[in-house]
């Protein structure tokens, strides 16, 4: 087998020196009865060319030759060869967690630009490195701010992505939280009234997202302001991060949630992802995830090291912030190094790009009659449209055409059946943003 | 290597290094340090649509000039930034990395490539199934192998780590208790256990009642037998444990738990002693997760993405997180319609990049995956023999995949396990894990995976050996270790006290000039 180094001879000489018969001997503290007599019943074994032609085989059964409009917290952008290469790095890529941190400068120098990205990014003092994805960060926001204020009751927004709420509500459930739920209004945005209704007096924190999961981008500043009066944090989580190019940045939240995906990443089938939290100095020893800090060698030289572990399940075990160990170091790296390319300039040209084709799909569904917007609030490269129809055959009609239309919001909310979520990006040719209009206005105007 | 090279560690060390050599590694700032405004590193190509303002579109209330203190450098400046930094680091590809618990194996390349493929990587989570099968046959054809390798009936591979495999394990046997009537109040841990096990308990809701080894690091049969009372969930076992060493009365555990209705968990972060020989489902586990960064050879990329497959008992089924992928006449699907489900644990399909490498790993073994696991414990078997008569074995029964030593005899001369693993730092290794487990003061944790040759292996042994008679004639040599690193070792007590957790601009820094030349920097105060 080529990925093990030993010869036969060679295991047969290791045995002697061990003083062992055979390998069996080394499994005798298996009982007998548990120990397997027959091969295992897998595929395999196949060579390497044989399997390039099994995942090539997978690829021709999935999307290829597909436009899709679909966002909602996974985006197609732009990827660089060189961000590529430089992951495939066998340094970086083949290397642990970086506890040692002498032989680890390269990594923790990484984790340390990557928190510095981050805290420019969201406006935050600070940014850990890193979460599973933005649903689980998400999730780990809420239960940072129930430590944070020693309240166990969190009022979540409808705006923010359906499956982030799921998540957030599985690991709540046996944790004594419970999450509270408010509406929208006819601008897209969080209902600000029906917010104050509810008494926030003991809430750890209310939740929102922006751009939220309709594209809109919510007001922060009065939530924060309803939110801090009645003593609780203001969480906001951003699953479309290429926003906050153009789109003022979360200060008013204490807390923001992070999906860097769009940095780089690839959507591959839902991850890995990177998962960010961002917040204020004060609350840092309160945050879990990873933390790259500076430190000084004997001789003064700079370096970089993990640092506040006593936040962590290592250390602190059932005591600690979180149970995660394992998160998305790698894939932080990718959006580190895909960030440093685009720099100040490319990052806002980029959104700025992403706005210009948005708008335009946005002006090409508005001439097909029956096609409406229900949001009046402001969008970035996300907008929600209603059709006449229920979005799903519409969908359904789409595919035929080789597109995967805007995702039907009947998923996550049962209530507005002909509702969809469009999403354009800088990859989205402008022919295709006009085969999809011209597709939805043959498929609206044959019935 | 050159002949005439010298350890560089300022000693007269006795014994050649073998395995590593000094060269020359450039220096590099920090990428903001580098920065000079008008410069990047990725050109967009022209937009095809009318450009639109963001200032306008956007208005006041939202439009932002640009991020303050983004670094703008050329495509060049990234590569070599990044490149020189890489240069600093350990990898497998290097060598030998022998952390215990930790499993690090080769990373095959040809999983990278497969990876990377246009038609997987680019595939969108939420697209319809009919224009995903590829992907929900490689879920399912990955699911079929582990229930084939642990010997379980059912799973969810939506789990994106070890600790959230744990947890979601522990979610399951939580509803499978209430839906009995009872979901019970604590979790047994041994104190030989991982951290995140504790740690995932409190999050399912449950209290965490340590157990304690017996004298030879097992679980006591007797006075387990008092501690599974009626408000017992379950027991979460590590087989073999964090000692490398088989449980041997983990049948009759599992008796004693399902007699009195509680459950078995079993970390399968060791699966990688057990692969091919023996199976989970077969000696009474009702549930476990896999760490396929560790087994399964995934890339651990400096700290993940990892996957934590979870693996159950029919029981268990219809709990299970949605979705999951079903398969009826050869055409996949996602089912939501579980009602009994704990819910999601993550968005979307789990880490689908890190299970497409899991399987493109498992169809290069196939059932030759039993000799991967035998390679594995044949290495730490082989290392054990030729290091017990220098280190300590606290534990004297037969290591399976990893061996754990304590630094008692070292302690003598004032060496702690600390300063051998970064003595061993210069002789071309990664250390061992340190201090862990928590049940063997000073540990050594030695795992040393299927992926080193005798040669690799050998040269550790030289070096371990080394290193214990440098303990005695010269200790400061080892206490003083690292010597050959680029940074020595970092004051970690001054860096948590004061934390410096990102760059600040210059401007920001003049503000704070009050401070010490250290602290200019954002300071975060202590709790």
């Amino acid at each position: 087998m080529r990925y093990l180094p030993k010869s036969q001879s060679e295991r047969r000489e290791m045995l002697d020196a061990i003083g062992a018969k055979s390998i069996e001997t080394l499994f005798e503290t298996i009982p007998a009865k548990y120990r397997l007599r027959e091969p295992l019943k897998l595929p395999g074994p196949l060579s390497e060319m044989e399997i390039i032609d099994y995942f090539k085989a997978r690829t021709a059964e999935n999307s290829r030759g597909y436009t899709s409009f679909l966002g909602a917290g996974v985006y197609q952008h732009v990827r660089s060869v060189v961000t590529d290469a430089l992951v495939q790095r066998g340094e970086f890529l083949t290397s642990y967690t970086p506890y040692q941190a002498e032989i680890s400068q390269g990594t923790l120098q990484a984790i340390f630009e990557f928190q510095t990205l981050m805290s420019q990014l969201t406006g935050q003092e600070v940014a850990n490195a890193s979460m599973y994805d933005g649903s689980t960060a998400l999730t780990e926001c809420v239960l940072m701010a129930e430590r944070v204020t020693h309240r166990h009751r969190v009022l979540v927004a409808k705006t923010v992505h359906p499956e982030y709420r799921e998540v957030l509500k599985t690991y709540a459930k046996h944790v004594g939280l419970q999450v509270e739920e408010f509406g929208f209004t006819s601008s897209g945005q969080v209902d600000l009234g029906a917010l104050r209704a509810n008494s926030l007096n003991e809430a750890a924190a209310v939740v929102v997202q922006s751009p939220n999961f309709f594209g809109v981008l919510e007001k922060l500043a009065p939530v924060a302001e309803a939110a801090h009066a009645a003593g609780a944090l203001l969480i906001d989580c951003v699953s479309e991060p290429l926003s906050l190019g153009v789109v003022q940045p979360p200060q008013e939240a204490d807390i923001v949630a992070l999906e860097a995906q769009s940095f780089g990443v690839p959507p591959s089938y839902g991850g890995p992802f990177v998962g960010v939290i961002a917040t204020r100095e004060k609350f840092v020893r309160q945050m879990p995830g990873r933390l790259a800090g500076e430190a000084l060698d004997g001789e003064g030289r700079r370096g970089f090291c993990l640092t506040l572990a006593t936040r962590e399940q290592h250390i602190r075990r059932e005591k600690a912030t979180s149970n995660i160990c394992t998160n998305e170091a790698l894939y932080a790296l990718v959006v580190t190094i895909h960030l440093c390319l685009l720099g100040k300039e490319g990052l806002r040209e980029l959104a700025a790009q992403n706005l210009s084709k948005a708008r335009f799909a946005q002006e090409e569904l508005r001439k097909i009659p029956g096609v409406t917007f229900p949001f009046s609030g402001t969008t970035f490269n996300e907008f929600t449209v209603e059709f006449p129809r229920p979005a799903k055959e519409i969908n359904q009609r789409l595919l035929a055409e080789k597109i995967i239309g805007p995702l039907a919001l009947a998923k996550y909310y049962p209530e507005h059946p002909n509702r969809a979520l469009v999403c354009v990006t800088e990859v989205t040719p402008r022919a295709e943003i006009e085969r999809l209009a011209a597709s939805i206005r043959k498929i609206l105007a044959a019935n | 290597m050159n002949e005439k090279h010298t350890h560089g560690d300022g000693s007269s060390a006795t014994k050649r290094i073998k395995k590593a050599g000094r060269h020359v590694s450039q220096s590099e700032g920090l990428i903001f340090e580098k920065s000079v405004a008008g410069k990047r590193g990725i050109e967009l190509p022209p937009l095809d649509v009318p450009a639109v303002d963001p200032a306008k579109a956007l208005g006041a209330e939202f439009a932002r000039a640009g991020v303050e203190g983004f670094p703008e450098v050329s495509e060049i400046e990234v590569i070599r930034h990044f490149t020189r930094l890489s240069t600093w680091n350990y990898a497998i590809d290097l060598g030998m990395y022998p952390l215990g618990s930790c499993t690090m194996k080769y990373n095959p390349r040809v999983n990278e490539f497969v990876a990377r493929l246009e038609g997987l990587a680019t595939e969108h989570p939420l697209q319809p199934d009919e224009v995903s099968q590829g992907c929900l046959r490689i879920i399912h054809d990955l699911q079929k192998c582990l229930l084939e390798i642990t010997g379980m009936d059912a799973a969810s591979l939506e789990p994106v780590a070890g600790a959230q495999g744990e947890l979601t394990g522990l979610l399951l046997i939580r509803a499978y208790l209430e839906s009995k009537g009872d979901a019970r109040k604590k979790v047994l841990i041994p104190d030989s256990a991982h951290g995140t096990n504790p740690a995932s308990v409190v999050i399912a809701g449950y209290e965490v009642q340590n157990i304690k080894s017996n004298e030879r690091g097992q679980i006591d049969i007797a006075h387990f037998r008092e501690f599974v009372t009626g408000d017992v969930a379950a027991l979460m076992i590590t087989n073999p444990s964090t000692l490398g060493v088989y449980e041997e009365n983990i049948a009759e555990i599992a008796e004693i738990l399902h007699s009195r209705g509680a459950l078995l968990y079993m970390d399968g972060a060791n699966m990688n002693a057990l692969a091919g020989v023996t199976r989970p489902g077969d000696f009474g586990v009702d549930v476990m997760h896999l760490n396929l960064h560790k087994t399964f050879s995934t890339p651990h990329g400096g700290g993940g993405p990892g996957a934590g497959p979870v693996m159950i008992k029919k029981i268990l089924e219809p709990f299970l997180p949605v979705p999951i992928v079903t398969e009826a006449n050869g055409r996949y699907a996602l089912d939501f319609n579980r009602p009994q489900s704990i819910g999601r644990v993550r968005a979307y399909c789990g880490n689908f990049g890190v299970l497409l490498r899991a399987l493109a790993y498992t169809l290069a073994y196939g059932p030759v995956i039993r000799q991967a696991t035998e390679d594995a414990v044949l290495n730490a078997n082989y290392i054990r023999k030729h290091l017990e008569d220098v280190f300590d074995l606290p534990y004297n029964l037969p290591s399976m995949h990893e061996v754990v030593f304590s630094d008692a005899r070292q302690k003598k001369h004032g060496v702690n396990t600390m300063d051998i693993a970064k003595r061993l730092i210069d002789y071309g290794f990664h250390p061992y894990t340190t201090a862990f487990p928590l049940i063997v003061p000073g540990a050594l944790m030695i795992e040393p995976t299927e992926s080193e040759s005798r040669e690799e292996c050998d040269l550790f042994i030289d070096a371990m050996r080394s290193i214990a008679a440098e303990a005695e004639t010269n200790p400061e040599l080892v206490k003083t270790a690292p010597h050959s690193t680029r940074v020595g070792r970092l004051d970690e007590v001054a860096a948590a006290r004061r934390p410096v957790l990102r760059w600040q601009p210059k401007q920001n820094l003049d503000a704070q000039k009050h401070l010490g030349p250290h602290e200019k920097t954002l300071v975060v105060p202590t709790a």
